[in-house]
Order: structure tokens, then sequence, then C-alpha cells
């Protein structure tokens, strides 16, 4: 049981026993298909990344089991990292799109009242 | 091989709508899946083929094209959207006197999901006392809107003897969101001076009233997100479907023609007067249900190829009035990198130690 202040984890690392860093299960607490999915996407998209999968554990316990292995002794971590990034540049842009199309279509709105 | 090659483009880019079920669903495209493409992630390559373009916006709704995303992050949006793009609701009803007959958890409930218009960026959300999660610290003027439903039915002593219609028997017999009534905490008053707290509709009926019977209730609105309740979700739906793919594999003319017309939406296929004969044509493919209605023509079935185009997501967001539905869109696509970036930074420090 946590302590009295105990922080609650947010990202876990799990392997098993005689298991290189290559083959990680990462549980990520207060996480579901949302980011679950969209992370395994774009980690599969990763050459050096043999298996990328995920399970919710239990439909009560708000938490999911990412696993990765990967491929020539890369640290499973790695994968994790710039899949985390690339989603986070994937969000910039279609921000950035977003927000000029719909800058764009208010404004070609306001024209014909004038 | 050049059929090998359509055939492996039809695969990678179309869902296709057959008879007896639905083929390609899944996404295939990734390295080592297709000798001769390069299936590996390059952000340059994403942002030269995807597109959006608003097809329509106002207060309430908006429609508008994702095109050149994989299913997986355009759903990541649609679920963020339904429940975890932050909103202010009524979170806590104290209630001092009803003797409506609605029972108070009922009045509780339906309260709860009444839209407030308040702006959830402005606020924080509610800390817990540390250690215990039950146990809620006092709300303050950042994390805490106070509203007050303060109201009595009485006779309506101008009604004239004979009549039988509530409505001009008895005063204040319906109660309606608008009788809810804001009350500032701290220096709320002068903050939200312009933008008026209160519910985005005036006329939700909330309960029914016989005279002597009364209402005297506080409520606090907290901040919260559509997983918790789903009275915080800030959209009446928000939804995508995939661009509709209508190919005609040869001629269809007269009767036939005609059928095949009216086996799909209106304004999907027209009939073209080629010397004389009618000859059916795909004039626009974007307002078909999908409904494979064609698929139960023997004589049909075979002429016509449906799909849907895997990557291009016609979005539909309606939102709940709260937030115009182009800023939920922004929110929602921020909560997903605030996710990432949660990791991101829980991998660094895991690191240090």
């Amino acid at each position: 049981m946590a302590g009295e202040g105990e922080k609650k984890p947010v990202l876990e690392m799990v392997q098993a026993d005689g298991a290189d860093e290559g083959c990680v299960t990462f549980v990520l607490h207060d996480e579901d298909h949302t980011l679950g999915n969209s992370l395994r996407y774009l980690i599969m998209k990763n050459g050096d990344v043999d298996f990328c999968g995920y399970t919710i554990t239990h439909p009560s316990e708000s938490k999911i089991n990412f696993r990765i292995q990967t491929r020539g002794g890369v640290a499973a971590t790695e994968p994790l990292r710039r899949g985390l990034n690339e989603l986070s540049d994937v969000c910039q842009h279609v921000l950035n799109t977003f927000q000029a199309r719909v800058n764009e279509f208010k404004e070609r709105q306001e024209q014909p009242m004038e | 091989m050049a059929a090998i090659t359509k055939n492996v483009e039809e695969i990678r880019n179309r869902v296709i709508l057959g008879e007896f079920g639905v083929k390609n669903v899944h996404t295939t495209d990734y390295p080592g899946n297709y000798p001769g493409y390069d299936d590996t992630w390059d952000l340059e390559k994403f942002q030269k083929n995807f597109r959006i373009d608003v097809v329509n916006l106002d207060e309430s709704s908006m429609e508008f094209d994702m095109v050149g995303i994989d299913a997986a992050i355009a759903n990541a949006f649609r679920r963020i959207l339904l429940a975890e793009v932050p909103t202010m609701a009524i979170e806590k009803v104290f209630i001092y006197n009803n003797t409506s007959i609605v029972q108070d958890e009922v009045l509780a409930h339906r309260l709860g999901l009444i839209p407030i218009k308040a702006d959830p960026r402005l606020f924080e959300y509610r800390n817990t006392v540390s250690g215990d999660e039950t146990v809620e610290e006092e709300g303050s003027e950042i994390d805490t809107i106070q509203l007050q439903l303060k109201i009595k039915c009485s006779r309506n002593p101008r009604a004239s003897k004979d009549s039988s219609d509530p409505r001009e028997l008895y005063l204040n017999h319906m109660v309606y969101s608008k009788d809810i009534k804001w009350v500032p905490i701290g220096n709320q008053a002068d903050v939200f001076v312009d933008s008026g707290i209160g519910p985005v509709h005036d006329d939700i009926l909330v309960a029914q009233l016989r005279p002597g019977q009364e209402l005297d209730i506080t409520m606090h609105c907290v901040k919260g997100i559509g997983k918790d309740h789903a009275k915080f979700s800030p959209v009446a739906t928000a939804s995508y479907r995939l661009l509709p793919e209508i190919t005609l594999l040869e001629p269809v003319e007269g009767e036939m023609a005609e059928r095949l017309k009216r086996c799909f939406s209106r304004g999907v296929i027209e009939l073209e007067d080629v010397n004389g004969t009618k000859v059916a044509k795909v004039v626009n493919s974007r307002p078909d249900t999908c409904s494979r209605e064609v698929l139960r023509h023997d004589d049909l079935k075979n002429v016509v190829k449906l799909g849907r185009v895997r990557d291009h997501f016609i979005f539909t967001v309606e939102s709940t009035g709260i937030l115009p539905p182009d800023v939920l869109v922004t929110e929602a696509v921020k909560v997903l990198m605030t996710k990432c970036q949660r990791f991101l930074g829980e991998l660094d420090s895991s690191e240090m130690e």
C-alpha cells in the first residue's frame, strides 16, 4: 500500500528475470486506448522495434501494460521516448494546421458581410 | 506484377465494403510488411500529406476533414473530446429546503447535468487533501463557482376564478435553469465581469412546483473531465466517418441506372443523357451513408465497388455551448500533447535516479 504522502506512480518498468533491457513492459497509470493505441501505432512505425502492443489490465483498473521488444540490443526506453516525441510533434503539427484553417475559414466568412 | 501493385495499394489505402463484411479494416503499413515500401515514421512526409479542411463552423457545431493521419491518432482526438477535455459542472448540491415532489437526489442529479457557461481554462482542479482522496479541501475562488436556486411557488392573485390553466393560476410553478443565479466568490465578480457565469441555456426545466412548495439550494461547480462523469463532457457528440468512395466498374444504363441511383443517398449518383439513353455517373460520393443497399441487387452488385478512404476522416463536433467547437478541438490536441510530455518527464526523471 502507498504510504501517507507518497506520490502515486505514473510510469513503472517491469522486466522478466534474465531479460535484457530491450524487452520491457511499461505500466502507464491513468491511461487507456487514447494514448495506448496512438503511441503503439507510432512505435510500431519504428524500424528498431520487433514488437509493440498494449493491454488494459482490467476494466476497473485505470492503467495499461505497454510492451516493447526491440531488435539489435536497443534499450526499450529509446523507442518509447522517440514515440512520445513523435506523437507530440504530430499533435503540434495538427494544432498549427487546424488553427490556420479555422482562422482562414473565419476570415472567409466575414468577407461577404462587408 | 502491375495487378499485384494495384491490389497492395488498395489494401493499404482503402477499406472495402463487401456483401458479407468489411475488408481491410486494420492499418497494415508498418515497416517490413510490404516489400518495396518504406513505412518507417517520417515527420516530413506526414507534414507534406496532412491536410485539414474546415467545411462548416458555427457557435455550436463544426465539420472538418482531417486527411493523411492514422485512425489511431484521429480516434485519440475523438476520445479526448468526449472524455478528457475539462469543463465546469455542478458537483456539490446543498439542499436547505426542498418541499417539491422531486426527491433531493433526483433534483441534485438533474442540476448536475445542466451545462454551465464558464471558461474551464480559467479555473483549477479542486485539490484533494494530501494522502486521502476522499477528503476534499474547501473550495476557493480559483476552483469553485457558487450558484444559488431559491424559488417559491404561490397562487396568482390576478388569475380568473374559473381558470384551470396552471400557467395562469400559479406563479413560479415551473423552475427553469434561468432561475439559477451566480454568487461570485472572492474576486470573481471583477474577473468574470464580462463573461457572465450561469447556465448555457435559460429554458431547461428543472422541477415543477405547486403553491406553498419551495426550493432553497446552493450549488458548487468544479472543474472535471468526462471520464469521471458524463456531465463534464464538453460535447453533445464528437464523431468521425471515413470518406466513402464509389466506383462504377462498367457503364450502367437505362432502368438499371435508375435503380442504381436509388440505392445511394441523394446527390451521390446522377443520370446523364448520352444519345438518348440514361447513363449513371458518380457525382459526389461524400454524402453517401454507405448503406450497401446496392449489394442486395444481384445485377448491380458486381458493377460497383464500395470503399472508404482509410486516412480521410470527416469529423463532426457538436458543442454543448460551453466552449466553441473549434476551441474544443484545439484543447483536445493540447491534452494529447500534455499526456506525451507527462511520460517524457517521467522517463527523464526515472533515468536520473
